[in-house]
């Protein structure tokens, strides 16, 4: 049976590459509930580790700053985002190709390139680096992810559908409330998630532009991580993976579901 | 009849390109008037105009002789079925055709009794529950329909609303649609560039072409008495002859008859040409006969209805005749 045999070896295969993938992953999280102190020797199962997380207060105070840096750049990336979107779908103008083509820019460039180019443009404008530098920063690389979410689902809608809702007796704002805001919400609120899931996984460009009051948890693990690897480190890492997965699961839900099924037959 | 909407001096242009020149129109209160023209004539950018949706690029638009040239189509009291529905998908039946009394503020134990009315009227009570996606075509068609019944609109705009059905259901729909509008005496302009839709429903049809008006008048009159060519052509097949008045004549292939070139027994006027059938076409309840004329490469059609006392063959030798009142006459 040639197939089945093939079957099994495409399994194998992709079976090896998810353990590539993710069995780095795995075994940090697993060494965070070891009760040794030392990485490489197993003892015993806890969840010490994370206890002594939560009484740390360094570790919360990063975590302070890096869910109020999040919160306040998704909030203002999303507003932008949005109506940027909306701006670049609603009108023609020349160029859009090459408007839209520059959206992606900063997901392409380096962020190490960002990072700088961002702390060269806050010491020159003479804006102190903390956290204020470190949210302006933040913005300037979600806002293109937000577009991006919004526009495409902005592009699946019907185009007569704001025709129809100004036909029906409703004003631009009533037509903005009731039928152009609750159709791209789930694409602005899979832009947010991501905008969100970014800024709290951020280093690079943090690194850069992050003063002395303002560590975030990345900026806080790379410091520990000089004073050698403790578990803490792992339960920590394993807190923000989950945290990042469970927030990329629930933006890739909504935005999966575009209301735009075909009829059914008569 | 009273003016529903007047259009004076309305026009189209988009940059250097006319769309509309300057054109007048008067629709009567309580007529189905289609627009009918091939795709890109212009008729629905006059309806979106009319609904507010477009902006004329000069003249005025007169609703219930008010003027509303200026007015935004929230302001304006008609609504519009759109080609493709456009129902919003994320509510349901029920919602969607709430929606206009809700923007309007009407009260709620009225707004309550007009959708139960118009579920009523387009047979949707069962799927008021439904969303878009879950519905068939034409089910999605009612809802179009009720959505703008449901607001008591002096005008209801319809932008070729069965374009996108099949043949059975477009035809089912048509003298439903055509029914609805004769019970509520609702005024209707409708878009079509189906020549059969128009003659089956409206009251008065505005042929269009490039633009402009090539004829205005009922149905009957566009068909037997079309005012130039290109209305002649659109509207079914034509024959055209030169009968050397300096005219041209049109005659539609069922006012042609056909009798043999020999032994006839003469009972009908005498044939104006001879000529050679060319081909016979079955079409179910009439055959399609070609027939080359004599002394020219002029090909004319005529239909014979199935029951005619005989048949025509290829190759058979033919008079071709017709009586004189069935003739219209056009300036070359």
């Amino acid at each position: 049976m040639p197939k089945t045999w093939r079957n099994h070896a495409l399994l194998a295969y992709a079976l090896a590459i998810l353990a590539f993938l993710y069995l780095p992953l795995m075994i940090l999280a697993l060494y965070s509930f070891n009760e040794s102190r030392i990485n490489a020797v197993w003892s015993g199962f806890t969840v010490n580790w994370y206890a002594s997380l939560f009484n740390n207060r360094r570790v919360l105070e990063a975590l302070t700053n890096s869910l109020a840096v999040a919160c306040i750049s998704t909030v203002i990336s999303t507003v932008l985002g949005t109506t940027g979107a909306m701006a670049l779908n609603r009108y023609k103008y020349r160029f859009k190709a090459a408007i839209n083509g520059l959206l992606y820019l900063p997901i392409l460039i380096p962020e190490i390139v960002m990072g700088l180019s961002l702390l060269v443009l806050f010491s020159q404008t003479a804006i102190p680096l903390g956290k204020v530098s470190l949210i302006l920063a933040h913005i300037t690389f979600c806002v293109s992810f937000v577009v991006i979410t919004v526009n495409s689902r902005l592009e699946g809608m019907e185009a007569e559908l704001e025709a129809a809702a100004a036909d029906l007796y409703a004003t631009p704002l009533q037509t903005f409330r009731y039928v152009t805001l609750p159709l791209a919400m789930p694409g602005i609120i899979a832009g947010a998630l991501i905008a969100f899931t970014l800024s709290i996984d951020d280093f690079v460009i943090s690194f850069f532009v992050a003063g002395p009051n303002s560590t975030t948890l990345p900026l806080y693990i790379y410091a520990m991580v000089k004073r050698g690897i403790s578990p803490e480190i792992n339960a920590l890492s394993t807190l923000m993976m989950l945290t990042t997965v469970l927030l990329i699961i629930l933006a890739h839900l909504l935005q999966g579901s575009p209301k735009k099924a075909s009829p059914a037959d008569e | 009849m009273e003016a529903m909407i007047r259009l004076e001096g309305i026009s189209k242009r988009f940059g250097d390109q006319v769309i509309i020149p300057p054109t007048d129109l008067t629709v009567n209160e309580g007529e189905f008037l289609t627009l009918l023209g091939p795709s890109g004539c212009g008729k629905t950018t006059l309806l979106r105009m009319i609904a507010g949706l477009e902006t004329p690029s000069s003249g005025k638009i007169f609703l219930a002789d008010k003027e509303v040239t200026d007015l935004p189509p929230y302001q304006r009291d008609v609504n519009m079925v759109f080609q493709h529905y456009a129902l919003f998908p994320h509510m349901t039946v029920e919602e969607n055709i709430r929606f206009g009394l809700k923007m309007k503020k009407v009260d709620l134990q009225e707004q309550d009794k007009r959708v139960e009315q118009v579920l009523a009227m387009t047979r949707l009570q069962e799927l008021r529950h439904r969303y878009p996606k879950q519905m068939s075509g034409g089910q999605q068609q009612r809802v179009a329909i009720a959505r703008a019944l449901v607001n008591n609109p002096k005008v209801v705009l319809l932008d070729e609303p069965l374009g996108a059905l099949d043949y059975q259901l477009r035809k089912n729909l048509q003298l439903e649609l055509a029914d609805l509008q004769y019970d509520l005496g609702i005024t209707f302009v409708y878009v079509t560039h189906d020549r059969e839709e128009a003659l089956t429903m409206s009251d008065r049809i505005i042929v269009m072409n490039k633009g402009l008006i090539e004829q205005d008048g009922r149905p009957g009159e566009i068909y037997h008495r079309p005012g130039n060519e290109f209305v002649a052509k659109f509207i079914g097949e034509t024959n055209f002859f030169d009968l050397g008045d300096g005219l041209t004549t049109l005659l539609r292939p069922e006012k042609l008859n056909l009798c043999p070139e020999e032994g006839d027994d003469g009972a009908h006027p005498a044939p104006h040409f001879f000529g050679t059938i060319t081909d016979v076409v079955f079409y179910g309840t009439i055959d399609k006969v070609f027939v080359d004329l004599d002394g020219s490469k002029q090909e004319v059609v005529a239909y014979q209805y199935f029951d005619d006392a005989r048949k025509w063959r290829m190759d058979e030798r033919v008079g071709i005749w017709w009586y004189p009142q069935d003739e219209v006459k056009l300036s070359k």
